[in-house]
């Protein structure tokens, strides 16, 4: 069954129309032990349908315990978003999301998907700036709640 | 903001599912953001804002002239 409304995958039907490179999810899951992965992957599955440009994939992190090192993600659910360029090559965009994107997070990977995908940043020149001039790692941890 | 620096990683964690995670940082409210596992951001600032209290003491530029 259809987690979405008609008309709400008619809206986003339109928004991923402004992509203009691929997405891919990689969904980070685990067969035991994960209450949420179930769900997590019946909302990621609502996306595809609506856009040639964005698939899924799965990495089970027991399995594929490197590439969850990889990308930083040590738990269940989780997803990372890359764009892949011309050639079909993986970039990461290091925007990562922890939990089941229920609710207000729904939203936010939609929005953290359309940015991966091409469009253009909500930040100003100025602290586009200085963002690029931070040069040493910084792991940001926003805590949110699904309403 | 991941997205415009290479250096910048960020995970949006679902405070609920993660009660160990929301311990450890002592997250009473949302959002809460921790950077780095020491500094801690909360609520939702504007941008500006943001960078200035989350950010700042990464940028080169500004530890060279402190």
């Amino acid at each position: 069954m259809a987690l979405l409304s008609a008309t709400d995958q008619q809206k986003l039907r339109e928004s991923f129309g402004e992509l203009t490179r691929p997405v891919r999810l990689l969904f980070f899951t685990q067969t035991l032990d994960c209450e949420t992965c179930a769900v997590t992957r019946q909302i990621l599955d609502e996306l595809p349908p609506l856009s040639d440009k964005i698939s899924i994939e799965e990495v089970n992190i027991i399995l594929d315990i490197e590439k969850a090192t990889q990308y930083g993600i040590d738990r269940a659910p989780g997803i990372a978003l890359l764009w892949l360029d011309g050639e079909g090559r993986e970039h990461d965009s290091r925007v990562r999301f922890l939990g089941a994107p229920s609710g207000y997070e729904f939203i936010s990977l939609v929005q953290a998907a359309l940015l991966v995908g091409g469009r253009a940043s909500v930040l100003s020149d100025e602290n586009r700036a200085r963002l690029a001039a931070v040069d040493q790692p910084v792991t940001l941890q926003v805590f949110t709640t699904p309403t | 903001m991941a997205f415009a620096s290479p250096s910048i990683t960020a995970y949006a964690v679902e405070a609920t599912e993660f009660p160990d995670l929301s311990r450890r940082y002592r997250v009473t409210g949302v959002p809460k953001t921790i950077v780095n596992e020491e500094i801690e951001v909360l609520g939702a600032l504007p941008q500006d804002a943001f960078i200035e209290q989350a950010l700042q003491r990464f940028v080169h530029d500004a530890r060279a002239t402190e």
